[in-house]
């Protein structure tokens, strides 16, 4: 029995080298951009140059557009389904996996041929119309993770006895939602709020093809050019992600005490 | 207060109406509708059709047209090409390696981490960490591995220096076993998020009845840890394989277009017409569909009896 947790180390330390070796590698490369000797000169390159702030900007502004969008698509949808309509349930959860099952490319592809200034909506004709294009494709990749985090919180409450109640109180539907469930499952929402900013924060393929300058073409672009810049991004998009799903994990803490586990 | 919510939970029906339902009719629900949820499900549904089912249907129909928009099956035989075929060959080449070494691996991690008797901390840890490693994809992905086995990366370098061997001799990072090292790093991660749970739930009863009905234990592994974990096995297998097929970033940032997988052959010619038939690019579309919605179907199909076990 001593040789499989001998065996346990083994695996697990060839395991941590894969995965940390690169990050290493990947921060020592992004200091050599002198000569000789370790500097941050190439993330002072990258933080003062002005496209990189345009773009990561955007990125972030429709990052929480996608946010409120998806939010207000999915919060409803689920509580509708959870409290009158369970016979729905496999239909609205297939779905929500729809976009793990049509690749991001396929979808775009799709959004260009549908939505191009010939057609009967013709949101690509405008700067305005790709920025709303983009976000809602970005809420359509967020949907599979943010439909399960709200159904993940509303099965954490009682939905039917709150609702009751505040109906019992005068409350009508909208009230319900807004000052009733959602206060509820806020710690469930702000998760998939964050899984979905790590998600679109980096996204490339579909903000490329409908020509919006996001973090992810604005990387593209640098890695295409530069040499040290591309590892200081690598870095930098890291650690947003990690801060993402750090958030993730210390918001976990805050969930009712009383929650099912999945 | 666990009860009533059960109750109630069964008889979800309209707050306001009776309370008593006549059993029978599953869209009971629609004669009792009202305005307001018809407000809390529409948006939803407005939205899957128009930005999730319409553009791929419209992709499907849009492969079985000409330009003239007649119907034909010209684009579907167009695939044939050899650059096409060798297109699809490539990506389910890197697909499946990185689906099977990933599932492996990750596999073999998992069992460590949970079974392995390691220190408790070690378990959390490498949970949040796949957690961001699974989401760490894209371009920034194909920087740290040009840092890291590119012709100046750290272990190119490294090994150069220290025992004399060279690295991009043997091995470039723009290509087949490049772009499947890579995708493992958020493969091997998925996959241990998604094994975990399974694994949990092998009860420590099983272990120890094997253990007394005298199994050793590579038994208890073949015929029953093996077998239970199995459905779940194939399941992430698949979900892995699919990931990997429809990812494009980091082998754009990676290799430019000198490896011609699907989706980077999809996008130079949603870009720019490459193969001069923009019903060649629906159809291709629809291969990729086809292929990934293979894919998806197998998982879905085996979650729903994996789970049996796992209670």
């Amino acid at each position: 029995m001593k040789s499989s947790r001998l065996w346990s180390w083994i695996v697990f330390g060839i395991g941590a080298l894969y995965f940390l070796v690169p990050l290493i590698a990947t921060f020592e490369f992004s200091l050599k951009i002198r000569r000789g000797t370790y500097s941050f000169d190439a993330y002072a390159n990258v933080f003062s140059d002005g496209r990189f702030q345009s773009a990561f900007s955007y990125s972030l502004i429709v990052g929480l557009a996608t946010i409120v969008v998806g939010i207000l698509i999915v919060v409803p949808a689920a509580y509708y389904v959870r409290l009158r309509a369970p016979q729905l349930r496999p239909i609205i959860e297939f779905v929500t996996l729809l976009p793990l099952i049509i690749p991001a490319i396929i979808l775009v592809f799709g959004y260009i041929r549908m939505y191009n200034t010939s057609s009967i909506l013709p949101l690509l004709g405008s700067n305005f119309g790709s920025d709303v294009l983009l976000t809602l494709a970005y809420v359509a990749l967020a949907l599979p993770y943010l439909y399960r985090a709200v159904d993940t919180g509303l099965r954490t409450i009682d939905v039917q006895t709150l609702t009751e109640a505040a109906n019992i109180l005068g409350a009508n539907q909208w009230t319900i939602i807004t000052r009733v469930i959602f206060p509820n499952i806020i710690v469930a929402v702000l998760s998939g709020a964050f899984l979905t900013l790590a998600i679109v924060i980096g996204e490339f393929t579909i903000a490329s093809l409908l020509n919006r300058q996001v973090f992810g073409v604005y990387m593209q672009n640098v890695g295409a050019n530069r040499a040290y810049e591309p590892s200081a991004l690598a870095i930098v998009s890291f650690i947003v992600t990690w801060g993402a799903m750090g958030m993730i994990q210390l918001l976990a803490r805050f969930a009712p005490k009383t929650a099912r586990k999945d | 207060m666990a009860n009533v919510s059960a109750s109630a939970d069964k008889a979800a029906g309209p707050v306001s109406g009776s309370a008593v339902r006549v059993g029978g009719n599953p869209f009971r629900f629609l004669t009792t509708l009202r305005s307001g949820d018809i407000l809390a499900i529409a948006p939803f549904i407005i939205f899957a059709v128009l930005f999730l089912v319409m553009p791929t249907l419209g992709l499907v129909v849009g492969a079985f047209q000409d330009r003239q928009g007649n119907f034909t099956l010209d684009n579907l035989i167009g695939l044939a090409e050899p650059q096409i075929v060798a297109s699809f060959w490539i990506s389910i080449r890197v697909s499946a390696a990185s689906a099977v070494l990933g599932a492996g691996i990750g596999l073999a991690i998992a069992l460590a981490i949970i079974r392995g008797r390691l220190p408790d901390g070690i378990r959390s840890a490498v949970m949040t960490f796949s957690g961001v490693a699974s989401n760490f994809a894209g371009i920034p992905l194909a920087f740290a591995f040009i840092a890291t086995l590119g012709r100046l990366g750290l272990v190119t370098v490294l090994l150069k220096s220290l025992f004399g061997f060279d690295l991009s001799r043997s091995f470039n990072v723009l290509s087949f076993w490049g772009l499947t090292v890579t995708y493992l790093y958020f493969q091997i991660p998925l996959m241990i998020l998604i094994i975990a749970p399974a694994i949990d739930g092998l009860k420590r009863e099983w272990g120890e009845a094997a253990a007394t009905l005298g199994a050793s234990n590579w038994q208890f592994w073949r015929y029953v840890g093996l077998p239970v974990l199995w459905p779940n096995l194939l399941g992430t297998l698949s979900l892995l394989f699919a990931n990997a097929f429809g990812a494009i970033a980091t082998a754009y940032a990676l290799t430019g277009s000198s490896l011609n997988i699907v989706p980077i052959l999809l996008y130079a010619q949603i870009r720019g017409d490459v193969l001069h038939n923009p019903g060649l690019g629906a159809a291709l579309a629809l291969g990729m569909i086809v292929v990934t919605a293979f894919a998806n179907i197998i998982y879905l199909v085996v979650r729903t009896r994996a789970e049996r076990w796992l209670k």
